[in-house]
């Protein structure tokens, strides 16, 4: 009998092993996310119900001077009391997802079309052309974004240039001379009429598609070169066109691996804040300003530690909501295995 | 309308030259030589799209003239390397080398890069291989940072690295705060907050979501009949994961390594608000300081030389390793 209940404790040692073991191989994680992520976010909550401003950098919370005001930096950021100038939080809020819908509804689509093609048998020179739609990948944002800014510069910049050039051709001798960066008048009024959608945000949707597309290609084509070719074979064996086997083989077989790139994609153009900051700086007038970009400023220029800190806890909770919703759409925290 | 097989069947010897078939590739569709031109054409005009701003910044970078371009150069019309070597000798207008900018960066990118693999690989193993309570929750919890970038976090971030810092409080004596001060009268001598170490410490958390999240993509695709028959045989799974799943997962631990290094490249909200002093200043905060409201008095060439140099060590690593970076890519997303 002593036997069986040794064994049945050591069992039990190894049972309660085993139940430690995930969680041991967590630690790290949680412990950096803790100091990093978790201690700030908390810290910031509760600054952001104080006026905490400059002078209070020296001492944190412990700060004398240190106001606790209440929801007011909450009440102050919705209904626009704080002391800045063009900011209205629900039209940047509806800004900054529509800038990351068109942005993901473009990139998606083309990248899928583009890896078709270059998934075409017998294409010449199949392996340059991958090697060069790759650079844009390649190229960090923050350069990109610079050059790009560079590009759409009213007087001296590339793209004016060609639409010299190319108005030239037509028989226009005037020099082009649009202002891509500053003119506030919005191209189409219509579209998306509560938050001015102005050159600057057709100049950023060029500049980002050109830095788009390619990951969505990559990601594709690793997708399209999983799917078997007979299925292609049987299909036009039976008489399907090109464009009936795109609907009905390519893109119900692309749909697990696009789906997790666009989330990921939207998420990543929702928060795009080095491209952003550093083609407009979400100017003119704040018409291209996403909310990292203001929340920044609000640290940065303005000094308003406080709103500041009301706002973040703000795209904390915009940006958990999406969250949420796109991973009861993917099931991207599901075990596959299960 | 006359259909494909019928034209094939053409005497007319143009008809028969375009509708060849180019595709050497046999079985699957056939490729006509006309479709094959059309299909080169569009090729074409997408790879001109993609090269115009990369001509147009080269170009910009290897001329010798200070003054904007007054038309647009796609092909350099002279190799001068007057802007590199400016670029070089004088990166900015503080007292800091072009090397130790770039050491700075690579430190930074490289340190990160390697830390939050180490910590991601061990997470990712836990989420792919185990059940256990609280497992939704905390893969949830993970996600985290990728929804508040470290910039919304910064002034805590600032607060929390400012409170450690090492005084010299004279004769001889150093004081570590937050764990002792000195009375009086002390001269900071090193300050988290304004070293690479205190800005490394804070992007890490954000790069944590995205390389737990590969990983564990790309370990769901292990499969598991390896650990079983090292299970049966007695291992643990400590020894499981050293010995088997960690070697496995080399090449993916590459790959997201890399991934991460080309962020952490650029990272310059962070260090742009932490430092102060010019000697750890990096790469992407001098290049920031040559565009914006500071870019009136710096000639383009210049700019552009820098934006090259910034986005030179990156594009080669990448263009090394691309095969296995795309295979990498891919194999981390393709599932439901």
């Amino acid at each position: 009998m002593a036997t069986r209940s040794m064994i049945d404790q050591a069992k039990k040692r190894t049972d309660i092993r085993k139940a430690i073991t995930p969680y041991t191989y967590l630690v790290p994680a949680f412990l950096v996310m803790s100091i990093i992520t978790f201690y700030p976010l908390i810290y910031q909550i509760i600054i952001s119900f104080t006026d905490f401003q400059t002078k209070d950098l020296l001492m944190g919370l412990a700060s004398p001077g240190l106001n606790q005001i209440g929801f007011q930096n909450y009440v102050d950021i919705l209904t626009g009391g704080l002391p800045v100038q063009n900011f209205e939080f629900f039209r940047v809020l509806t800004y900054n997802l529509w800038w990351a819908i068109t942005n993901v509804a473009l990139h998606v689509p083309t990248g899928i079309v583009i890896a078709v093609l270059l998934n075409t048998q017998g294409l010449w020179f199949k392996r340059i052309y991958r090697s060069l739609y790759i650079l844009p990948v390649v190229v960090p944002p923050l350069v990109v974004a610079t050059v790009w800014r560079n590009i759409f510069d009213e007087q001296y910049g590339a793209m004016n240039q060609f639409l010299t050039s190319a108005s030239m051709l037509f028989g226009s001798a005037d020099p082009v001379r649009i202002r891509w960066l500053e003119d506030f008048t919005p191209p189409i009024p219509w579209l998306l009429p509560n938050g001015p959608l102005t050159l600057a945000y057709y100049a950023m949707m060029i500049a980002n598609f050109w830095l788009g597309w390619p990951f969505m290609t990559l990601v594709a084509t690793g997708a399209l070169q999983s799917i078997p070719k007979d299925l292609y074979e049987a299909a036009s064996i039976d008489g399907a066109s090109f464009f009936q086997q795109f609907r009905n083989i390519t893109v119900p077989l692309l749909r697990p691996a696009m789906i997790p790139a666009a989330i990921y994609g939207f998420v990543l153009s929702f928060n795009l804040f080095n491209f952003v900051y550093f083609m407009t700086a979400g100017g003119p007038a704040r018409s291209t300003e996403i909310l990292v970009t203001f929340a920044y400023d609000l640290v940065r220029n303005l000094r308003l530690f406080g709103a500041a800190a009301a706002f973040s806890v703000i795209i904390l909770f915009v940006a958990f909501i999406i969250f949420l919703i796109t991973n009861r759409l993917t099931r991207a925290t599901e075990n596959v295995a299960e | 309308m006359t259909t494909y097989t019928e034209l094939k069947k053409s005497n007319n010897p143009v008809i028969r030259f375009l509708t060849m078939n180019t595709s050497r590739e046999v079985g699957g569709n056939a490729l006509p030589l006309w479709r094959q031109l059309l299909l080169q054409i569009v090729c074409l005009i997408i790879a001109a799209g993609v090269l115009f701003p990369i001509m147009y910044i080269v170009t910009l970078s290897f001329s010798s003239k200070e003054t904007r371009p007054s038309s647009l150069e796609l092909f350099p019309k002279e190799i001068s390397l007057v802007a590199y070597q400016q670029v070089l000798d004088r990166p900015t207008a503080n007292p800091v080398t072009f090397f130790e900018l770039l050491r700075n960066s690579f430190t930074l990118s490289f340190g990160v890069g390697l830390v939050a693999l180490l910590i991601a690989v061990l997470a990712a193993y836990a989420f792919s291989r185990f059940k256990f309570k609280v497992r939704e929750v905390l893969m949830i919890l993970v996600f985290v940072p990728l929804l508040m970038p470290a910039i919304g976090l910064s002034t805590p971030l600032y607060l929390l690295m400012n409170s450690f810092r090492i005084a010299d409080c004279g004769q001889g004596a150093i004081a570590v705060v937050p764990f002792a001060n000195c009375a009086a009268g002390s001269k900071v001598i090193f300050n988290l907050r304004d070293s690479l170490y205190g800005v490394g410490i804070a992007m890490v958390a954000t790069a944590l979501p995205f390389a737990i999240w590969n990983l564990k993509g790309y370990l769901d695709t292990i499969p598991r009949e390896l650990e079983e028959a090292a299970a049966i045989d007695g291992a643990d799974a400590n020894q499981i994961f050293f010995q088997i799943v960690l070697p496995l997962a080399l090449p993916q631990l590459a790959v997201t390594f890399f991934l991460g290094f080309i962020g952490h490249w650029q990272e310059f909200a962070l260090p742009w608000l932490f430092l102060t002093k010019p000697e750890s200043y990096t790469l992407s905060m001098t290049l920031y300081n040559m565009t914006g409201q500071y870019a009136n008095s710096i000639p383009w060439n210049r700019f552009a030389a820098m934006a090259v140099i910034v986005a030179l060590p990156v594009a080669i690593i990448y263009i090394a390793l691309q095969k296995q970076i795309v295979s990498g890519l891919t194999s981390g997303s393709v599932k439901g």
